[in-house]
């Protein structure tokens, strides 16, 4: 069995140095499409879009990143493609986070998750599976996976809420003791994605209950997740991409 | 009444039956003539059922369909499920969604659709229900309790799920016991059915593609490269010919990052955390590297129907391979240092076994039946985007344990870069999209070999592109009515190990 503890030294370190930096390796994540002022042909072009994501204010385009699906097709083979962002801090938190709830600083640096597939198509839950690997290893940053809701502290949802799965989610969040945060990650979770609503699935997570920090993508890369992590126990601000629902927060704060 | 039609272009051939003879029919094609049960289609028409009964043979033998057509009044049709053990789950599925009967069959109901959630005659699929409206009216089984089994004294049933440990989709196991061993297993599963087939329907066939893709994300391409067939096939139109090379090139790499994913659940499952750690590092470096070379960490929105969406250069493909050459070094030393790792060996070796007479019978596909003495793959038997090209072994193991599908994947992975090698070889200058793409109305069956095993998709248009029917037969689907067969009679602290080594999606498999 030495021989796997000599393999592990060998290997050397390969942990990414975020968040303290930045993380630039190729390949970490898909990018997002950019909102802003376009001109006659890229306006052309987001009419392709197959989501809805895009809508118009005055000469301004508004990108609703909760449906945007990475389809690409405001961005491959077309003439006027849209204005392309490469970062992966997307994570919006939909309030004041330990606005309505104090979330104490002990939780800052030790938090328990309990991830909930709720109906996703595999690459969200991948991605979070990620976040266990030497890349990214988020045990460093005092994140733990616990398989019972009566131990956590965060929820982590993907998927569009079948209509089997919301008695089970719903039980999951009931037993999860306060404080507690609920993160939506993936335009499933956020908008319903391409399936929902249809009779079997809803327009997103909010719907059913309260949620904390969105993070938009088909899938969200690992590094996102890890930014919407931070994101919910104060350490990291939110992205705004995500425009804040503020009674959504208001009406859980009175039902505690 | 016996009607036989054939298609020589498509190597295909179709049966029209009676459906007083399609019990014979279906059991002279699988016993006699050696014929595996590939799915049952059904489709409503305006006035009559149309069931197709796929059977696909090999390289020679090619496919057949059986058909039955039945006015849409009478929805009682014969089981096959007693001669064809591998149709179970089909007509299982076909009755919930549908409301079809099948005569002899002995456990139709509670399937798909839960019934402590829906009523059982709700039959979604049909014309006449809207599947972008909320069911309000619901009539659940209260009372709903799961079936038990064994009834021994001592015995008792632990439910596990949906929601358990770690970062797992969404499944419910019962696993009834007498303390150690496990007597039955009893996957419950749907619980993440998302009704693709149905919000699929009147649908642009570009839209359902988004909804292709995300049927089970870590083998996306390789559904959407079936499906784009079945329109390529449908609208006659030709892919351009490094169109052709380069899906086979993606498509081997997404085979390559899904199996060191699946043998990275392998060691995670029995402990090895070094080991699970290493090729975890490796499905990371795979998925950074699909991302540079494609833009996306999963493929999404490459394929499309007629070609590829966007060219990509000789060299990033160069690049590519050199990079998968690299992390092949790396997963052969891996390779060796597991297989002398005896403690990892004695939790798969004749763990979770599956016979050779099973894997048949259940119609098993990919690395599982492969493990167990079938050398079924769909790239030689029904090539297609040019395989027939391509040399390539297609690695075959007797035992049927985990051990020997471990060994399957890892051959497999050989096999997936020796022919992304032949691909970049073939590469010539061209365009990758044909040049137009007229809709026509019609239907086909696309296929493709996923990494997890033989995925058909049936797909009918209109005129306008649009979606009549469209119904994806995946292997998980398949592979999971079989995994009770390797999950029955074993300790406990085995279960684990045997779901790893099985490889399942619960994304496919629920659609």
């Amino acid at each position: 069995m030495s021989k796997w503890l000599f393999k592990g030294l060998q290997t050397g370190i390969k942990t990414t140095r975020y968040p303290a930096q930045n993380e630039h390796a190729p390949g970490v994540t898909p990018g997002l499409p950019l909102g802003g002022s376009y001109n006659e042909e890229q306006t052309r072009t987001l009419a392709r879009c197959p989501a809805g994501a895009f809508s118009r204010r005055d000469h301004e385009l508004i990108l609703d990143y909760r449906r945007c699906i990475h389809c690409f097709r405001c961005y491959r083979g077309v003439a006027g493609p849209v204005n392309w962002q490469s970062g992966f801090e997307w994570a919006s938190a939909t309030g004041p986070i330990n606005g309505h709830m104090q979330m104490d600083q002990a939780f800052e640096h030790s938090i328990h998750i309990l991830v909930v597939d709720a109906g996703d198509c595999g690459a969200c839950l991948n991605e979070v599976k990620q976040l266990d690997n030497p890349f990214y290893n988020m045990h460093r940053l005092g994140f733990f996976i616990t398989p019972t809701p009566r131990q956590a502290d965060v929820m982590l949802v993907v998927g569009p809420v079948t209509d089997h799965m919301r008695t089970p989610l719903q039980k999951a969040f009931d037993a999860m003791p306060t404080p507690r945060r609920v993160i939506a990650a993936g335009a499933c979770a956020l908008s319903g994605g391409v399936f929902g609503p249809s009779f079997v699935c809803g327009a997103g997570l909010r719907d059913l209950i309260p949620v904390d920090v969105e993070v938009p993508g088909c899938p969200p890369p690992p590094l996102a997740i890890l930014h919407a992590l931070l994101v919910a126990v104060g350490r990291k601000p939110s992205s705004g991409l995500i425009p804040s629902i503020p009674h959504l927060r208001e009406k859980e704060a009175n039902t505690l | 009444m016996v009607r036989v039609s054939l298609n020589e272009q498509s190597w295909s051939c179709e049966i029209e039956v009676s459906p007083d003879q399609l019990v014979e029919v279906c059991g002279w094609l699988s016993t006699k003539l050696g014929y595996r049960f590939a799915g049952l289609i059904v489709e409503e028409q305006r006035s009559e059922w149309e069931l197709y009964y796929v059977f696909c043979g090999d390289t020679e033998a090619g496919l057949v369909h059986v058909l039955v057509r039945q006015a849409l009044v009478n929805v009682t049709f014969p089981s096959i499920s007693a001669r064809i053990h591998a149709a179970d789950w089909h007509e299982r599925e076909a009755e919930d969604l549908f409301g079809l009967t099948f005569k002899g069959h002995p456990r139709l109901g509670d399937f798909l659709l839960h019934n402590d959630r829906w009523q059982e005659n709700l039959c979604p699929m049909r014309r006449s229900f809207d599947g972008h409206k909320p069911v309000i009216e619901r009539k659940p089984e209260l009372n709903w309790r799961p079936r038990r089994i064994v009834k021994d004294p001592g015995a008792f049933a632990m439910p596990i799920g949906p929601i358990y440990s770690g970062v797992t989709e969404s499944v419910h196991f019962l696993l009834e016991t007498v303390g150690e061993d496990v007597i039955r297993t009893i996957p419950r599963l749907f619980y993440k059915y998302r009704a693709i087939e149905k919000i699929a329907e009147g649908r642009h066939v570009n839209d359902v593609l988004l909804l292709v893709e995300r049927i089970a994300a870590t083998t996306a391409f390789s559904h959407a490269l079936a499906f784009c067939q079945a329109v390529e096939s449908i609208c006659r139109v030709q892919v351009p010919q490094r169109a052709m090379v380069l899906r086979r090139f993606l498509a081997e790499l997404e085979r390559f990052r899904h199996h060191v994913g699946a043998i990275r659940e392998i060691c995670e499952s029995t402990a090895l955390i070094v080991a699970a750690n290493q090729m975890s590092i490796l499905e990371e470096e795979l998925l950074r590297l699909t991302c540079a070379f494609t833009g996306h960490r999963y493929l999404f929105g490459l394929t499309i129907p007629g070609g590829l969406s966007r060219t990509i250069e000789d060299k990033a493909c160069q690049e590519t391979l050199d990079k998968t050459h690299r992390i092949l070094r790396t997963l052969g030393k891996l390779e060796k240092m597991l297989y002398a790792s005896s403690s990892f060996l004695d939790r798969l070796e004749e763990v979770g076994i599956v016979s050779a007479v099973n894997a048949g019978k259940y119609g098993l596909v990919g690395p599982v039946t492969r493990a167990s003495g079938h050398s079924c793959d769909l790239r030689k038997d029904r090539p297609y985007s040019g395989y027939d090209t391509c040399a390539f072994d297609v690695p075959c193991e007797l035992e049927g344990d985990g051990y020997a599908r471990l060994r399957v994947l890892f051959a497999e992975v050989y096999q997936a870069v020796r022919i992304m090698e032949q691909a970049l070889s073939a590469l010539r200058d061209g365009p990758v999209l044909a040049p137009t793409m007229e809709m026509r109305s019609g239907a086909a069956l696309g296929w493709a070999e996923t990494p997890r095993g033989a995925t058909f998709h049936w797909l009918r248009l209109d005129d306008d592109g649009r979606v009549v029917r469209f119904h994806p037969i995946t292997p998980s689907f398949v592979n999971w009515h079989g995994f009770h067969l390797a999950a029955e009679k074993f300790a406990f602290q085995d279960f684990p190990i045997i779901l790893a080594t099985f490889d399942l999606s619960v994304a496919e498999n629920d659609r």
